[in-house]
């Protein structure tokens, strides 16, 4: 393998992995700052003991979400030299502004949150935790809309050799970053929700501390499906938004070839690099109404893309329909949860169900990357620069060593952070740290 | 290049060498700590007092070194690229290194297990250790040149880094985050372990000294770092930072008085950083042999509007983050006790 497909690779793996563990921060820290808000409300011991016991989950979580953070900057710099040097004048400046407005302000006060439990008032415990979530979600912004310039590239010149910024107000208000915005903050709620909804239930049903996995349950269960059903209609208007300003991404999501109007949408599907496999049982107008709210507008078909600017097909129609699929049992769970919420300890065979689904929205969200990541390709910036103009002049051997040790050293992290989270989970709240 | 953007540059460039100089004052007590665990601490006891000196800033510390590599990003795009390509097998080095040492402090306190903290323990060193050498290897090398072509490609590998000059940095480097740590465990570690602090601080000052001096005649052998202080010799004026920084930390340190040890010490450590990124003006890094081809301020800068955005939002959070991280310093300021001990 060249230096090119290991780059690609060791990114896909680097960002694969850190997006196991930054979902969760977005949702959990909202989560830990309701339940510090409820403390300095009520004074109810029981959600202190609730945000010290999901803080601590949130603790581990977060190192590896931090840590394998830096390895993605590092990365267009090592990997994507050609990428840097091409669009740095953008992309490069909406990092360093998530850097300073954002991450400064996560880093500071997680360890302000973490050491300040005997150090602060209750309340400037609670504005450190809201300073976490805020920070964290507000990172999230940033790196968003500089992946929304990939997506689609607003607000710049070519000049003197590459994208210079000409409009910084169209960068940051990209239409297509927001969407995505709004489509990734949620997918971390939902995360969010699922885990404490899993971890609760696991307790619950075996009748340990009633009242605080009780009160958590009823938290988890309010977000999940509030999350759930936000997502799949906000989904929509973003996937109109892919429709048209993306027709390739469209196309291979859908794995549709002939440009058509009133394009149908098939029932049965085998999707293939060079056309589909098979098509059955078509429902017409469907794939229509749903990419352009209109059942007769014209969808244009990988055959009328030229060859070298088609996306991969299979990985991204496949991932678009786990994701999709997996957000439809979602919306089902949350919803009996929510129903059912206060009193749960009726449906033992629910309980027992739920720990099962807390990688169901990981795996959604996986899912939902590949789609927007693999479908942009060829290019690494849509329209503009193909990812093979993009990687660095090193040799595949020093991509392949660093490729190599990442795995292997993501690997064990993976498997101690989990073992470790699922410990503390199964633990239950104890006192002290 | 016209006026405008040359200043604009001029001004990052100044940033650019102040964040790294931020950067190292502030992870380098940190970095130096972990360096000096496994020779302090005697028994659990020591070792989570030493942990517990940094656990509440450690992380805040290191996002200085994500913004001085977002800034070079973002102001020097090319000068990034180059950089981070070229020194590919040694920042996935400082990478790893910084992974594994990240997640120490989180993952090692929460099983009850000799043989798993072992594990984190040997993280915590390696990954304070190692980067306290890589970026001295790697600011060495770049203060000396490296060998850039007219494509701008680097062919700079991990074996040719290690130079004696780069290895002169890397010592430098991590004998002064080792004295710094030292002196912040004077500051916050209480018993015996702050007694170490304070005997290694002691032990480790005419050494730097030595290191300094000799780094220092080195340079003007193996860099054009005083090119610029010879052309405009009231720059001279700025080595009173590091070498009174350097003076009064024994001064303070005779008298007991760690708060003002350390400062000189921060002192100390960005002067010396500002030292080597003036004598480098205008070139970012410059090549070697061939200064032709030199990355400099005027070829590698970002359009005038990014750099006048960049500076406005600079302006406007880096003081904010500064406030914020004092008060944050200041919670934490006092001695660790036994409630502190959350790692």
């Amino acid at each position: 393998m060249d230096a090119l497909m290991l780059s690609r690779l060791q990114f896909a793996a680097a960002t694969a992995f850190h997006f196991i563990f930054v979902p969760l921060t977005l949702g959990l820290s909202v989560l830990i700052a309701c339940m510090e808000t409820a403390f300095v409300r009520t004074g109810k011991e029981v959600y202190r003991r609730m945000a010290q016991f999901w803080g601590k989950l949130f603790l581990v979580n977060f190192a590896l979400g931090v840590v394998t953070g830096i390895t993605l900057e590092f990365q267009f710099g090592t990997n994507w030299a050609g990428y840097s040097a091409y669009v740095g004048d953008i992309f490069g400046s909406l990092l360093a502004i998530e850097a300073t407005a954002a991450f400064f302000l996560e880093s500071t006060f997680i360890g302000v949150w973490h050491f300040g439990w005997n150090r602060l008032s209750p309340r400037a415990h609670m504005i450190a935790a809201w300073c976490v979530a805020g920070a964290s979600n507000l990172s999230a912004v940033w790196i968003i809309i500089a992946n929304g310039f990939m997506q689609n590239p607003l607000g710049y010149v070519l000049r003197n050799g590459r994208a210079e910024l000409d409009d910084f107000m169209a960068v940051v208000t990209n239409p297509f970053a927001w969407q995505q915005f709004m489509h990734t903050i949620l997918g971390g709620f939902c995360v969010a929700a699922f885990f404490v909804l899993g971890i609760s239930a696991w307790h619950l049903y075996r009748k340990s501390e009633a009242d605080f996995f009780g009160r958590s349950f009823r938290l988890g269960a309010t977000l999940a499906v509030v999350a759930s059903v936000l997502i799949a209609t906000q989904g929509h208007w973003h996937g109109n938004h892919v429709a048209e300003l993306q027709p390739a991404k469209l196309a291979a999501m859908e794995s549709h070839w002939e440009t058509q109007k009133g394009a149908p949408m098939y029932l049965l599907q085998i999707p293939g690099e060079d056309g589909n496999k098979l098509e059955a049982l078509p429902i017409p107008g469907l794939l229509s109404l749903l990419a352009f709210n209109d059942p007769g507008a014209e969808v244009v078909g990988l055959n009328d893309i030229p060859e070298d600017q088609r996306p991969p097909v299979v990985i991204t129609f496949l991932s678009f329909r786990g994701m999709v699929g997996i957000g439809t049992v979602m919306i089902l769970l949350a919803g009996f949860a929510w129903l059912r919420r206060n009193n749960i300890e009726n449906y033992p065979w629910f309980l027992k169900i739920l720990p099962f689904a807390i990688p169901l929205p990981y795996l959604a969200m996986q899912f939902g990357w590949a789609v927007a990541e693999v479908g942009r390709q060829p290019w690494i910036v849509y329209g503009l620069m193909k990812t093979s103009q993009a990687v660095s002049r090193v040799t595949a051997g020093q991509v392949a060593f660093s490729l190599i040790v990442m795995s292997a050293l993501y690997t064990l992290l993976g498997i101690a952070g989990i073992w470790l989270m699922v410990r503390i989970a199964k633990q239950g709240p104890v006192e002290g740290h | 290049m016209e006026s405008t953007h040359m200043i604009l540059a001029t001004v990052w460039f100044l940033l650019w060498g102040v964040l790294w100089a931020v950067y190292f004052i502030l992870d380098g007590f940190d970095l130096g700590v972990g360096t000096l665990m496994p020779f302090l601490a005697k028994n659990e006891a020591d070792k989570r007092m030493m942990y517990n000196t940094t656990g509440p800033f450690w992380d805040g510390n290191e996002v200085w070194l994500i913004s001085a590599g977002g800034v070079t990003f973002a102001a020097f795009p090319l000068a990034y690229a180059q950089m981070f390509s070229g020194l590919y097998t040694a920042l996935m080095l400082l990478l790893f290194s910084l992974i594994l040492r990240g997640v120490s402090f989180e993952l090692r306190s929460k099983v009850d297990s000799d043989g798993w903290k072992k594990i984190w323990d040997a993280c915590q060193f390696l990954g304070s250790l190692l980067p306290s050498v890589l970026l001295g290897v790697a600011f060495a090398n770049i203060f000396q040149g490296l060998p850039l072509d007219e494509t701008g490609l680097n062919q700079a590998n991990l074996f040719q880094l290690l130079n004696p000059y780069g290895l002169a940095g890397g010592v430098l480097f991590t004998a002064m985050f080792v004295t710094h740590g030292a002196l912040w465990l004077a500051i916050r570690a209480t018993g015996e372990i702050r007694e170490r602090g304070i005997n290694v601080a002691t032990r480790m000052w005419p050494a730097l000294v030595v290191l300094t001096v000799l780094f220092l005649a080195y340079s003007a052998v193996a860099t054009q770092l005083f090119g610029n202080y010879f052309k405009n010799p009231l720059l001279f004026a700025v080595l009173f930072i590091p070498v009174g920084g350097l003076v009064l930390m024994r001064v303070y340190m005779g008298a007991a008085k760690w708060w003002f040890a350390w400062g000189a010490s921060c002192a100390y450590i960005g002067g010396t950083a500002l030292f080597g990124v003036i004598g480098l003006f205008p070139a970012i890094i410059p090549s070697n042999p061939n200064p032709g081809n030199s990355l400099t301020i005027m070829n590698s800068a970002s359009s005038p509007l990014t750099l006048k955005i960049m500076l406005g939002v600079a302006l406007v959070f880096v003081p904010i983050v500064i406030l914020y991280q004092i008060w944050a310093y200041k919670t934490f300021a006092h001695p660790v006790k036994d409630e502190d001990m959350l790692y």
